[in-house]
């Protein structure tokens, strides 16, 4: 079983990676002689530039909030999370909207200046290799904050205070302890942050910045040439490869870092005066930047020409009906493969859930190309078998339909639920499965009578976490739908695309609405495993 | 052996020639052992002996890679045969109780009555309740109960579908000591008058003594000792077992014709050929501590003493035969306490002293 769930979950990939081998020298010439040399040139610049700007801001913001006071500092704590609720393509297209020549900055600035057309000035253009660095730096540096500050709460008081007492002064401390013991966690933020840089596909393509996302959309559905877009998807997963090596390296770090498990407050020198405001505006700025100001754009742009008619209806209908079956699926297949391997642990069980949570590693859209090339194959041999033998034929059963799409949505976030229903099986004692064993129920009984209540929490916390980003999942989406379906992310993004912004914001606020509610999961989360609380 | 046909006509656990691996690393082997109805057997040994791991198998929740575990005559492990745990009929009563959190008392207990008429089963829980005085806390939650109540509740929902054997793993040992003893008590009251057969693992040797008919003293996967307590005590087979029952002075010697040379005289050493090295096991408590006078035979110096509530520990600083210097301990009851330096007379109690091959396990 779950060896079979592995292999599904891995088909994807291996179909994708296949396609190196496949190579059709022509197109490969022409590849490299053409995009291929901007592709990766893109995507270098994007993760460099994304990587600078959530260190920078994820690191500083996590130092201000753990290690100092000012005042704010408790509601900035989870409202640096709140970016996270923002798909990158909804802020491109707000900052966009705020932005561009007709937006009201640039007019505001020609009103106020007298400037009558572009001639007159200089203004940085938002849709530019700089300005999508910017859109995903605001939307990801969470991603680094989070981890970075767990890691600082973590940190044992102990070795901070062996640092005072052998004479470093708090400053000191914090750079020559504190950080370095924090830098495995940071490095895994900075890697989860990149991995989304490489899977971003709604920014660079608004943007008209061309990275391997859009080359693989475009060689896809543009030029029809599957085999080209699977190859450059298999490129791609070689930066990705990378990614994980490094975010594993730093887990496997992070190991030898707790030395003592004695937690007490971190001695928190408070701020005053100058340096309590640069404090503030430093949390501030995220916050406004990152979320309050594009969700109140998209607000106010929503409440113009919002009109709930039937097609809003559709959109959000078709988004709720794939997130809701997305989330049974992960969270039953996550539940049944970590009971499994609890009953009977071994190593190729442990291998098989690995796997399945690579997918989350890996762009939506290599996995939509890598599922439909097998799917279409199984649609047409069905299709093939069926004419021949009955003289019917079934057509796009799995790529015509919805299945197809979930099946892709299942693949990419499994891991997702995997690691939730994991962490919280762990906490359930072999002792109870034993007892309930022993006092005649089976191992499904077992699961449903004890496991199951137990873990209500955890099982609702993962399908909230996988429905909300299938909510806000859009390359997969594009490429895999079924003709006429739209949903939110679709439609926010179609919108935008023939510019037509303030149409798209409903859309795009449904999708930031949904994304709030894991924001909240996982600060509240983060406020019950404080340590010393 | 009457044992064991005993407990095929009668019912009870039989295991025999049990063995089991971890990915080829071996935890149990071939071990055979007989609980009959009503006997409290514990399976002895300090961690990672195998001790738990025969009481998972025996329960159904490991299969075991060879030998067959029997139940009422049935076996229910074996070449072939694996009768799931919820098919045994057996309770089982852990460490850390794993009552089911989201479950009353009184639900937890009647968890394993299933198919029976509702009057029935809330007849069965008042009963099992009572017996171990939960009744008033039926209706509560596990959270809300002491470790004393809960493990109390674990024993009666273990209890409730009389199951035809008991088997606790380390059912005492998240209580604080005042509290163990009580309980310790209870429970072994409890267990009975019920008649059941028990099987319980623990790495405390008094408790061991404390609970059961029959000890099975266990040392990386095998049973080294299988006996009642007072067996196990005053006839260790080897030294480890000599050794795990509390400190022992330990002196190394050579065996010459049938006898090893202690610093208090000649010991026995029967089926130890001549030339042998031996080591010599003397307990504390067998080195008894006297005035000396001019007839004292055997004389040692004490280096300290201390009182440690109901006996007195005394280091002695004595000469072997050899001409070196041992360092011994003697336990006395209540306060004995010689000043440091004085010479006393000693008298050594053969019964607990033990000489085994040198280089024998531990």
């Amino acid at each position: 079983m779950l060896v079979l769930v592995a292999a599904l979950v891995a088909a994807p990939v291996v179909v994708v990676v296949l396609h190196l081998l496949v190579s059709s020298a022509e197109l490969w010439t022409h590849l490299a002689q053409t995009v291929l040399p901007t592709y990766i040139l893109n995507s270098l610049a994007l993760m460099l530039g994304v990587g600078a700007g959530v260190l920078v801001i994820g690191v500083g913001t996590a130092w201000l909030v753990t290690m100092l006071r000012f005042p704010g500092v408790g509601l900035f704590e989870w409202a640096l999370l709140l970016p996270l609720a923002i798909p990158a393509y909804v802020i491109a297209y707000t900052y966009t909207g705020l932005l561009d020549y007709a937006g009201p900055v640039q007019s505001g600035l020609r009103a106020l200046m007298g400037w009558t057309s572009a001639r007159d000035y200089w203004f940085p253009s938002i849709r530019s290799l700089g300005g999508a660095i910017t859109m995903l730096t605001l939307v990801l540096y969470p991603y680094v904050y989070m981890l970075a500050r767990a890691a600082f709460l973590e940190q044992s008081v102990c070795a901070l205070e062996a640092g005072r007492t052998l004479g470093a002064g708090p400053w000191r401390c914090f750079h020559k302890v504190a950080l370095p013991l924090a830098r495995p966690a940071i490095v895994g933020g900075l890697a989860l942050a990149l991995m989304e840089t490489l899977n971003d596909f709604g920014t660079v393509q608004y943007f008209a910045v061309d990275t391997f996302t859009t080359g693989i959309y475009r060689t896809w559905l543009g030029l029809g040439q599957q085999a080209v877009a699977a190859q450059l998807g298999a490129l791609l997963m070689l930066f990705i490869f990378a990614l994980v090596l490094m975010e594993r390296w730093s887990r496997g770090r992070a190991r030898f870092h707790h030395t003592t498990s004695r937690y007490r407050h971190l001695p928190r020198p408070r701020l005053r005066g100058v340096a309590a405001l640069l404090a503030i505006i430093g949390c501030l700025l995220p916050v406004v930047l990152g979320f309050a100001l594009p969700a109140a754009v998209l607000a106010n742009w929503a409440v113009q020409t919002a009109s709930l008619d039937g097609h809003f209806v559709a959109l959000v209908g078709n988004s709720l009906l794939l997130a809701s079956l997305t989330a049974v699926l992960a969270v039953a297949l996550a539940l049944m493969m970590a009971y499994a391997h609890r009953l009977r642990p071994s190593r190729p069980a442990g291998a098989a859930i690995r796997v399945a949570s690579l997918g989350y590693a890996i762009p939506g859209s290599v996995i939509a190309v890598g599922a439909l090339v097998p799917l279409a194959w199984v649609d047409n041999t069905v299709d093939a078998a069926m004419r021949q033998h009955l003289g019917i034929s079934t057509g796009l059963l799995l790529t015509g339909s919805i299945a197809a799409l979930v099946y892709a949505y299942v693949v990419r976030f499994l891991a997702v639920s995997v690691n939730t229903v994991e962490a919280s099986l762990a906490k359930i004692t072999h002792g109870m499965e034993g007892a309930a064993r022993t006092l005649g129920h089976g191992p499904l009984a077992t699961l449903w009578r004890v496991h199951v209540p137990v873990m209500r929490g955890s099982i609702l916390t993962a399908a909230l976490l996988v429905f909300v980003d299938v909510m806000k999942e859009l390359p997969a989406t594009l490429i895999m739908r079924p003709f006429n379906f739209d949903t939110l992310a679709v439609q926010a993004f179609t919108l935008a695309a023939d510019e037509r912004l303030r149409e798209a914001a409903p859309a795009a606020l449904a999708i930031v609405a949904a994304g709030i509610v894991p924001v909240i999961l996982l600060s509240a989360a983060i406020a019950r495993s404080r340590p010393g609380q | 052996m009457v044992i064991e046909r005993r407990i095929k006509a009668n019912g009870g656990l039989a295991l025999e020639e049990i063995g089991h691996d971890y990915d080829g690393r071996l935890v149990v082997d071939g071990v055979s052992l007989a609980v009959a109805p009503g006997e409290v057997v514990c399976l002895l040994g300090p961690s990672g002996c195998g001790k738990s791991t025969t009481l998972r198998i025996a329960a159904g929740l490991e299969h075991p890679r060879q030998g067959r575990v029997i139940l009422n005559g049935v076996v229910v492990s074996g070449p072939g045969v694996h009768v799931p745990p919820e098919r045994r009929q057996v309770g089982l009563l852990f460490q850390d109780y794993a009552l089911f959190p989201h479950l009353s008392v009184a639900d937890n207990v009647a968890f394993g009555l299933t198919g029976q008429p509702a009057a029935h089963k809330s007849a069965r829980v008042a009963e099992v309740l009572a017996q171990v005085g939960m009744q008033e806390y039926a209706m509560a939650y596990p959270h809300m109960l002491s470790g004393g109540q809960q493990q109390r509740v674990a024993l009666a929902r273990a209890l409730a579908p009389k199951p035809r054997l008991m088997l606790l793993d380390e059912p005492f040992s998240g209580l604080d000591s005042r509290l163990r003893d009580q309980v310790r008590d209870d429970t072994l009251h409890v267990l009975k008058k019920s008649g059941v057969a028990t099987l319980m693992v623990t790495h405390d040797p008094e408790e061991a003594m404390f609970m059961a008919d029959r000890i099975a003293l266990m040392q990386d996967g095998r049973i080294v000792q299988l006996g009642r307590p007072v067996e196990l005590y005053c006839e260790p087979v080897n030294a480890f077992v000599a050794s795990f029952f509390g400190e022992v002075n330990r002196i190394s010697c050579v065996v010459r014709a049938g006898y090893v040379n202690s610093p208090f005289g000649r010991i026995a050493a029967p089926g130890l050929a001549d030339g042998t090295p031996a080591e010599l096991l003397i307990r504390p408590e067998a080195l008894r501590l006297a005035p000396s006078d001019e007839e004292t035979v055997y004389a040692a110096q004490v280096s300290a003493a201390r009182l440690l509530g109901r006996t007195s520990l005394i280091h002695l600083c004595v000469g072997d035969p050899q001409g070196d210097h041992l360092h011994l301990h003697s336990r006395m009851p209540g306060r004995f306490l010689p000043s440091e330096g004085e010479i006393l007379e000693v008298e050594l109690d053969a019964s607990q002293a033990f000489v085994f091959p040198a280089g024998d396990t531990n």
